[in-house]
């Protein structure tokens, strides 16, 4: 009797279950479909912001460590000093193939174009948007692989056991450049053509961009006999060098285009203080005529970015944090006098103040570097290595914790005798080469605060290139002239009041302005790569700091190990150089490698497991 | 009680059977075949560049198993090489800018594919053709720590795949690995200075504090000397062999 009737009360309920279906076709709550995405305007951008978030960057102030990988800083915290300790780059360092990133984009690009409920503005404006992203990323790919297949639909598999279709054999590099500067043509007249968008795509960032790439394919295409082994025969590595005047005019041509539209202009707030003009250049978010594309942070959004909390000085930190990326002598060596000659830091003499020794120089080290004896957000940065004594065969007296005390002669009680930043080798946090960075620093309170961070945005793009982009391509077009003039107005705006003449202008001088204009903005390993000079900057000999004085602005010398310099102070009581300051040259001991790029180096390794899947694709030359 | 007891049994019973289930099945011998062998030059070893197990490698493709990928084995620094491997039909080829060398057409194929057949230990010397050769290299050490070495150069291709010199290098080091990377002394003629290339000769003084040598300090009467060739486009270097040179 009871089996009967739960038998009956099952039956009644599981039939019960199956007479209203409509339980199964009910709508998520939880997800959004595609249709309703792209029948709204908000929620489409959202897509595409979300997109905007896929930009690869190689070097960038969300990830300081990448920035000493090239001997342009070291590595201040115990867990990166390996990256001055190893000598081969690995093959497959910079390594990128993220086609799932282009099927968003490619796959956002086919929902819009079916949408029938957005407006034709936003669609025109959104699409445009993703085609610049997506030549964006394509000439990401290109700088770090070479030639890679082009890809400008969604491809889906059709599980027909048959995956060949989908298989794409690698473009000539020269047809990657190609399709970028293509793209760029067609959306540049599509994007809004306005400098206060800075965070989106616009005209202007087309033409920065154009400039840019087209630059990258001429020089690759001009000084590739230098690394003959760097070729494919295929051309999916290098270019051929009849090409590369119509590359180096193509990227004249963009940079014209965008500097006589007049909207853009070198950052001049502060012409009194050009050190801090240059500084202010990178932090200062409003009406800034020189930025043209940057990636943005904003406080209190969960957007922040930590660049000057990992780097604040530690005597004035606001945590205990920061001083982890020391920039190099090496770097600051490059600095030229303000008469616009090269000169090693004078360490033979002595100073009254702690920062003489970097008077009267191109205003953009002061405005790079956080110098020993100067200021950061109001307060000493305190670096400073120890007492020198004279009197005593040079004797040092110095501790090894910050600001550690002891006891000078002649004196009965301790004090200080090294700076709250440092340096001290081998303490990390500490400024072991004497310098901290000021570039991106947020100079904000509370940026150095773990709960607060800086919304300081990260620039990619900046009128002062596209000036150096114009320069180089007018100099290897054989227009001296106006390299000159282009070159110019970037060094006027740095205090180097002397012009350069036209007749000055060298392939060495295009590389240093470069190297000290962009410092600390990613284009350091991609500009050696694209000259054809990493493996001769990169070289894997040790060098000497003589080395280093003897070669400044010399683009191809050796720069393989990073140096440093620590300044001390005269203890001599009586003398009138009591109280002084001198300064010494060394290497940090972390250092012990010298970096070697090998040719196998110039294009990154595809992944093995990518050649499994596509029998169509060649592997890179020389690895 | 009865029943926990019988289900600690099982329990007991189950585990073991799992384990010798777990032998039998899912494990299957490794490869035991030794294929060993040199590249070389007319039955002369190359010296390489050891470093972390060697730079220049051949790979090994065998088909029919899937996804493509080469087994990639490497060269010691005098040379040689070993790897253990199953039985099997091999494809061997040495990736084209690998080692300071060119391939050689292989009769069978034409190509510079070398066919291998494995059905046991192998021994087989690589046969290729080096850009140069470095030959009768000697090391002294005389007066005041200082190493004097000497060698001859030959180059062996001479048609249009030469390439030039860029340097010759001695090195000194401590432990009997030493190349361009791993020397705490050494002395380099580029190649554009050497003007007898029968007659190469080198001198380097073996410091007395060697603190900032990459290998830490020590009281040492030996080294290890080798002379290298570094060849304009090429990545890897040439070397002689390793000579323990003693105070």
């Amino acid at each position: 009797m009871k089996k009967i009737f739960f038998i009956s009360i099952a039956v009644a309920l599981l039939s019960s279950a199956c007479n209203d279906k409509s339980f199964l076709t009910n709508e998520p709550t939880s997800i959004l479909t595609t249709d309703q995405v792209y029948s709204s305007s908000e929620l489409a951008f959202s897509v595409l912001a979300n997109l905007y978030n896929g930009y690869v960057d190689q070097q960038t102030i969300t990830n300081w460590a990448e920035f000493t990988n090239f001997d342009e800083a070291f590595p201040s915290e115990a867990g990166n000093y390996w990256r001055v300790q190893q000598i081969n780059y690995p093959y497959n360092w910079w390594s990128l193939w993220n086609y799932d990133y282009i099927r968003n984009i490619n796959l956002f690009i086919q929902n819009c174009q079916a949408s029938t409920k957005l407006s034709d503005g936003d669609k025109t404006q959104f699409i445009a948007e993703a085609r610049f992203l997506r030549a964006a990323n394509y000439f990401e790919l290109v700088k770090r692989m070479g030639g890679v297949p082009i890809i400008t639909k969604p491809l889906t598999y059709d599980y027909s056991g048959d995956p060949t279709y989908l298989q794409h054999p690698r473009a000539k590099e020269s047809e990657v450049y190609d399709f970028i500067l293509s793209e760029l043509d067609t959306i540049k007249n599509i994007l809004p053509d306005d400098a206060s968008i800075q965070d989106r795509a616009t005209k202007g960032v087309c033409l920065a961009m154009q400039s840019r790439a087209a630059l990258y394919a001429a020089s690759i295409a001009k000084y590739g006999v230098n690394t003959p082994s760097v070729n494919l025969p295929g051309g999916e590595v290098g270019i051929p060098a009849s090409m590369a005047n119509a590359y180096y005019e193509k990227s004249r041509n963009a940079a014209l285009e965008l500097i006589n539209s007049g909207k853009y202009h070198l950052y001049m707030k502060h012409p009194d203080d050009l050190a801090t003009n240059f500084a202010a250049l990178f932090y200062d978010k409003s009406n800034n005529p020189e930025v043209i594309f940057a990636q943005n942070f904003k406080l209190k959004s969960g957007t922040v970015e930590a660049w000057t909390l990992n780097n604040q000085p530690r005597a004035i930190a606001e945590e205990a944090q920061g001083g982890r990326l020391n920039p190099s002598l090496n770097l600051a060596l490059q600095y030229e006098k303000l008469d616009g000659t090269y000169a090693p830091f004078n360490t033979d003499s002595d100073y009254a103040n702690e920062g003489d020794i970097f008077a009267n120089r191109d205003a953009r080290l002061a405005g790079t570097f956080i110098l020993p004896g100067s200021q950061f957000k109001g307060q000493n940065v305190d670096i400073w290595a120890g007492y020198i004594l004279p009197a005593s065969n040079n004797t040092i007296i110095t501790s090894n914790v910050f600001g550690g005390q002891a006891q000078l002669p002649g004196k009965n009680y301790k004090e200080q005798v090294v700076g709250f930043s440092g340096p001290i080798d081998g303490l990390e946090f500490s400024a072991q080469t004497g310098f901290y960075v000021r570039k991106f620093m947020d100079p904000a309170t509370g940026s150095g605060q773990i709960g607060t961070q800086s919304e300081v945005w990260w620039v990619r793009y900046r009128y002062a290139e596209v000036l150096l982009n114009i320069a180089e391509d007018e100099f290897e077009l054989g227009n001296n002239d106006s390299a000159a003039m282009y070159l110019n107005q970037v060094r006027l705006r740095a205090g180097l009041t002397i012009p350069l003449t036209p007749s000055e202008i060298t392939f060495d001088r295009i590389v240093h302005e470069r190297r000290v204009e962009l410092a600390f903005e990613g284009h350091e390993l991609f500009d050696n790569k694209r000259w054809r000079i990493a493996d001769k900057v990169w070289n894997g000999q040790q060098i000497s700091a003589q080395d280093l004085f003897n070669n400044i602005g010399k683009a191809s010398a050796p720069n393989t190990m990073i140096y440093g310099m620590w300044p001390y102070k005269i203890y001599q009581p009586g003398s009138i150089n009591d109280g002084k300051w001198i300064y010494k040259v060394l290497k940090p001991n972390e250092v012990t490698a010298a970096h070697n790029f090998q040719l196998g180096n110039y294009y990154s390794q595809i992944d093995q497991g990518i050649l499994s899947n596509n029998s169509k694709l060649v592997k890179n030359p020389n690895q | 009680m009865k029943y926990i007891k019988f289900y600690k049994k099982i329990l007991v019973i189950g585990g073991l059977m799992s384990c010798f289930n777990a032998c039998k099945k899912d494990n299957y011998a490794p490869p035991t075949n030794k294929f060993t062998g040199r590249v070389v030059y007319q039955g002369t070893p190359l010296g390489l560049k050891n470093n972390n197990g060697g730079t220049v490698y051949f790979e090994l493709w065998q088909g029919g198993y899937g996804k493509s990928g080469a087994i990639n084995v490497y060269f010691n620094q005098d040379g040689s090489f070993s790897d253990l491997l199953f039985n099997g039909t091999y494809k061997m080829v040495i990736p084209t800018s690998q080692g300071p060398f060119m391939s050689i057409e292989n009769p069978e194929t034409h190509t510079d594919t070398i066919p291998l057949v494995l059905t046991g230990d192998k021994t087989m010397d690589i046969e290729v053709m080096p850009y140069y050769m470095i030959n009768n290299a000697k090391f002294i050490i005389g007066a005041d720590s200082v190493v004097t070495a000497s060698c001859s150069v030959k180059k062996i291709i001479t048609d249009t795949n030469a390439k030039d010199i860029q340097f010759v290098a001695l090195y000194v080091n401590r432990t009997d690995f030493v190349d361009d990377n791993n020397s705490f002394v050494s002395n380099t003629i580029a190649g554009g200075d050497i003007s007898d290339m029968n007659n190469l000769s080198f001198t380097a003084k073996i410091p007395t504090n060697i603190a900032n040598a990459n290998i830490g300090v020590g009281k040492q009467n030996y080294f290890y000397a080798r002379i290298g060739l570094k060849i304009v486009g090429l990545d890897d270097m040439l070397f002689s062999d390793v000579v323990k040179v003693s105070l």
